[in-house]
């Protein structure tokens, strides 16, 4: 009978950070630059340079950090991490190795409403290597990336499945947008990770051998690769074949992790105290300070939806789930003067738009200010309910537009000027003798049909709650 | 006296006068080279028409207005420092062909203090030697013996100096390559206090011991030179915060009342009696000038050669991992980049160089950190807190700074411990961070020169540079 | 972790130069190998000195927190440095094919 089998994964994301100049140097982080024009003596590893901390960075960390529930360690150095690679200017990347600047930490997530967390074993504060690109028969490098500074998160072995990873890295890329720290853009490269991968029998005291797979910047993508390698792992264990601790690459086109070709030297990082770096040592008082700066929490901001908006809980966490969607929120909710209002519209509407076309909200074509003054007109009911959602329509095939002026276009612009439609509704019961009577002796749904007269002679735009109510007080007479 | 010859106090003031315009002055350096070179071959490279020019503009400076006792001076520069535009070999063949695009901090202060950069001088292969002999370009020789060594890594430096082919030069010690050559040749050599001068721009050998300083033919010129390159630079995070002293007030040679400490183990067995008795005689001296002389013991003495040369090859290990012909240098060929790197740096590095890399590299691998690397920081705290210990009762310390004078061309190639060994009083001083001078003080009966260590605390210059003159002037009364 | 005594494995020439991308000829090999043990036997006497409550002197001089401003600073001029790269291919340094990068 085979056993249960278990998978134990461990993730370690890095992160670039948004400083405007890398971490040793005062080179620009700016994306997309000329190849090798952003370099100097120190990123490049020329003889006689040496690296100066860019304060900013541990700034940044220490932000992070606290977002992240992390302990700050107050006193933290950097270390010398040797091995040899063509795009390592000095073979050897300063690190944190014992003494990190964050210790700890936890993520908080929910797959399909169910809350969920990953424990994270710590922070630190790293350098980013040079980029290789495939050239014809050989190889090229550009430095413009070395030296960008890298915060490396890592959690504890404490995830089993695919979706887990999916769930920790999604809200931990919310959190880090959030925090300010970096730009969070994968097809960049802000965000990568590297999986670690074993399996064992369930109750096992002794994790399986471990896999790892490099450099993962798509979440579709890590999703993907963990759940095969989970697979693979699980298939050589009931098939009896060794798993080899090696680092594997994922081949997305094949679907396939493998084994990477080349047979490299063991590593042996021979880590020392980087003898170029003064140790760093933060006060408590820095660290309550940069606390009390940070932005708004995802938490807190939650608790401030439900109690400024009056928005019922399960709204409001929806709403700040991702910054920028809170942001829009909000942003909406003050242009329509109706925070309630404004929820519905962004939760039921434009989220549903988003996810039918895979969309990030900061490409969504109507701005909030447009969708607010949509919102403000069918609360003001200038517009009903139909015709705001064909407006919106109109607003989302044009890229945005003007709300008002589409209604009038589509001729949605409702009255509620009573004397207009008491015309209309003295014409609908002139017109329609039968229904009146049938109402007058308490048939209900003859109403609905003189409204929707009164919608007729006033080619839709009376406003129907108040032709009903008037079609009510006539006959009532 | 030709130019060449003099000192730079004494080239200031006929600069000052017009006795003497400093293109004549560099003209003369670049003619003593020119005849004397091609014996002692302290150079690598002569840049004349940019040295002249750069005279001509000091020239320009002076007759405008500015003064300064470095303005329009000729200084030679160690091929390990960084200059804009020249190559930056470090005595070495991997390092050919790759031109440096910035300036040293040290190479900038010159150069706004108006001093002219004549030339490179040669050096062991990334400073890893005692002899110079371990340099890729050339042999140099002891000025005042041919078939002796200059002494290393600093070789080139001191006899330039020694040699009348430089009023000045700048080298680097990191275990004693400033005072070693110094003392072989017969100049005066300082190494700063750690952090005292700036190391951007210093090709990098032990990060935590490296400094780069002046070797010069008296104590005033080697204060003057060093008031020029000392101070805080942000280009380098191990530089010391705080002004610098006004190292001038220092020269007047007054050492009454100091108390001096002479330890018995840098008079021990392995103490060639020349050099003893030259040393001795130096120091009774500075007794004559109301020093009070006192015994001193530094007991960790012992260990010093071997924490030394477990932490610089260590360092170093990682600072030469840069070397792999990938974005400069001499490239070998290879079919893929590992067979690459271990082609160029086979090809690249000579003997000594691969021998202290491996051994660093041995002493950091997994396993042996803290056997080796950890127990070895610690041994060195206990060196330090000698000299603190020391330096509680005393303003400076007397010794020898090698303990024969300048071995035969070629003595001891075959044996890298014997050489190491020589650097026994010399690495305490790195190691423990903190400032030593050497001082001419005689020379053996086959007249090779023989150095007196002045030894001080941290950021004790002033009192060495006393102590200096002090000696100097004895000297110059025997 | 290796003990600070007598070890009967000491160092392996070949192996720690291959950490270090050093090719060695057999020639150097073993002469480096003779040398190094003597070094590593004359090494072994700081296992002798009495390092009980010492910190490790990591660093000559007792100064923190060394940091510059996140201002940008003029980077080289790219001609610089591609007349440095031993071979260059559209403003790349060129080295041969890396094959899991």
């Amino acid at each position: 009978m085979p056993e249960e089998l278990v998978a134990t994964i461990g993730l370690e994301t890095h992160v670039q950070l948004n400083t405007q100049t890398k971490i040793w140097c005062g080179c620009s982080t700016t994306f997309g630059q000329e190849p090798n024009t952003a370099v100097c003596p120190v990123c490049l590893g020329y003889p006689g340079s040496l690296p100066v901390l860019n304060g900013e960075a541990i700034r940044k960390t220490i932000i992070a950090g606290l977002l992240l529930n992390c302990e700050i360690n107050l006193r933290n150095k950097h270390d010398r991490k040797s091995y040899f690679y063509p795009d390592m200017p000095k073979n050897y990347q300063i690190t944190q190795y014992d003494q990190p600047i964050c210790i700890g930490g936890r993520v908080d997530y929910q797959i399909e409403g169910v809350a969920g967390h990953v424990d994270l074993t710590r922070i630190h504060l790293e350098e980013d290597v040079g980029k290789n690109t495939h050239l014809a028969g050989s190889s090229g490098v550009d430095y413009n990336r070395a030296g960008t500074p890298l915060m490396e998160i890592v959690t504890e072995p404490c995830m089993h499945n695919a979706d887990e990873a999916f769930a920790y890295v999604q809200a931990l890329r919310r959190i880090l947008l959030y925090s300010g720290v970096t730009n969070g853009n994968l097809e960049q490269g802000n965000i990568r990770c590297d999986i670690n991968c074993s399996v064992a029998p369930a109750g096992a005291t002794e994790l399986g051998v471990k896999t790892e797979i490099k450099n993962m910047n798509t979440l579709k993508g890590l999703h993907r690769a963990l759940s095969y390698e989970m697979k693979r792992q699980f298939k050589c264990v009931r098939d009896g074949t060794p798993i080899v601790q090696e680092t594997r690459r994922w081949d997305d086109e094949r679907g396939v992790t493998e084994s990477m070709r080349s047979k490299e030297y063991a590593h042996d990082y021979r880590y020392l105290p980087d003898p170029d770096l003064m140790p760093i040592v933060i006060t408590t008082e820095e660290v309550e300070s940069i606390r009390a700066g940070l932005p708004e929490l995802p938490a807190d901001r939650r608790v401030r939806f439900v109690e400024a908006f009056g928005l019922p809980e399960y709204d409001a966490g929806l709403l700040v789930a991702d910054k920028a969607v809170g942001d829009y929120f909000e942003a909406t909710a003050a242009a329509a003067g109706d925070a309630k209002a404004a929820s519905n519209w962004v939760m039921n509407e434009v989220l549903r738009v988003l996810g039918e076309g895979e969309q990030e909200i900061e490409n969504f074509g109507v701005t909030p200010e447009q969708l607010g003054a949509l919102v403000k007109l069918q609360s003001d009911k200038t517009v009903s309910s139909t015709a705001a959602k064909e407006i919106f329509a109109v607003l989302l095939e044009r890229d945005g537009g003007d709300p008002k002026a589409i209604a009038e276009e589509l001729g949605k612009v409702q009255t509620s000027d009573t004397g207009a439609i008491e015309v209309f509704v003295d014409q609908a019961i002139e017109a329609n003798p039968g229904p009146a009577d049938e109402f007058r002796s308490g048939k209900e749904n003859a109403l609905q049909f003189l409204v929707g007269q009164v919608m007729r002679f006033s080619k839709g735009q009376a406003n129907p709650q108040m032709a009903s109510e008037m079609l009510r007080k006539k006959l009532g007479e | 006296m030709r130019p060449a010859e003099q000192t730079i106090s004494e080239l200031a003031a006929k600069l000052a006068a017009g006795e003497l315009s400093s293109v004549q002055l560099c003209q003369d350096v670049l003619d003593a080279i020119a005849s004397k070179d091609g014996d002692i071959k302290a150079y690598v490279h002569v840049n004349a028409e940019e040295a002249l020019a750069a005279a001509a503009a000091a020239d320009q400076r002076r007759a405008d207005g500015e003064a300064g006792p470095l303005l329009g001076i000729p200084i030679g520069v160690k091929d390990l420092l960084a200059v804009t535009g020249q190559e930056t070999r470090c005595g070495s063949k991997l390092l050919e062909g790759f031109v440096s695009p910035y300036d040293a901090t040290t190479v900038s202060k010159l150069r706004e203090a108006g001093a002219i950069i004549l030339g490179r001088v040669n050096m062991d292969e990334f400073a890893m030697g005692s002899t110079t002999e371990n340099s890729a370009a050339q042999v140099t020789r002891n000025p005042a013996n041919p078939e002796h060594v200059p002494g290393g890594s600093s070789g080139g430096s001191a006899a330039a100096v020694s040699g009348g082919m430089a009023v000045a030069t700048l080298g680097s010690d990191t275990g004693g390559s400033i005072r070693q050559p110094a003392s072989f040749c017969g100049c005066v050599g300082l190494k700063p206090t750690y952090g005292l001068v700036s190391r951007y721009g210093l090709t990098a050998y032990a990060s935590s011991l490296d400094q780069v300083g002046p070797l010069t033919k008296t104590v005033a010129d080697a204060a003057t030179v060093l008031q020029a390159i000392a101070g805080h630079d942000p280009r380098d995070s191990t530089s010391l915060p705080g002004e610098v002293p006004d190292y001038s007030k220092a020269l007047d040679g007054k050492i009454e009342g100091l108390t001096l400490g002479v330890p018995a183990e840098y008079f021990a067995e392995g103490l060639d009696p020349e050099v003893e008795r030259s040393v001795r005689a130096a120091i009774a001296t500075c007794e004559a000038a109301g020093a009070t002389i006192k015994d001193v013991s530094l007991p960790n003495t012992k260990y010093a050669i071997a924490t030394y040369y477990i932490i610089a090859t260590a360092e170093a290990s990682a600072n030469l991992a840069r070397f792999d012909g990938v974005r400069y240098g001499a490239r070998k060929e290879g079919a893929d980049p590992i067979s690459m790197v271990c082609n160029t740096r086979a090809a690249g590095f000579g003997a000594e160089v691969k021998r202290r890399i491996i051994l660093g590299t041995y002493v950091l691998s997994s396993g042996y950190y803290d056997a080796y690397y950890l127990r070895a920081q610690k041994v060195r705290a206990l060196i330090r807190k000698d000299f603190d210990t020391v330096f509680a009762d005393c303003d400076a310390i007397l010794g020898p700074v090698a303990p024969t004078p300048a071995y035969k061309i070629g003595e001891n190639v075959d044996d890298p411990l014997q050489m190491y060994l020589g650097d026994i009083y010399t690495v305490p001083v790195n190691l423990a961070g903190i400032c030593g001078l050497s001082v001419p003080c005689g020379a053996s009966e086959a007249g090779l020169p023989i150095g007196l260590q002045i030894i001080g605390p941290a950021l004790g210059e002033s009192t060495i540079l006393r102590v200096g003159s002090a000696v100097e002037s004895a000297q110059s009364q025997v | 972790m290796a003990e600070f005594s007598d070890s009967t494995e000491g160092i392996n020439v070949r192996y720690v130069a291959r950490l270090a991308r050093l090719t060695l000829t057999d020639a150097e090999a073993a002469e480096f190998q003779t040398q190094l043990e003597q070094i590593m036997g004359y090494v072994k006497q700081l296992g002798e000195a009495d390092i009980d409550g010492i910190e490790p002197m990591a660093h000559a001089i007792d100064i923190t927190n060394v940091f510059r401003a996140d201002e940008p600073r003029p980077s080289l001029d790219r001609a610089d440095v591609i007349a440095n790269f031993p071979e260059t291919a559209q403003n790349l340094v060129k080295v041969p094919k890396i094959i899991d990068g």
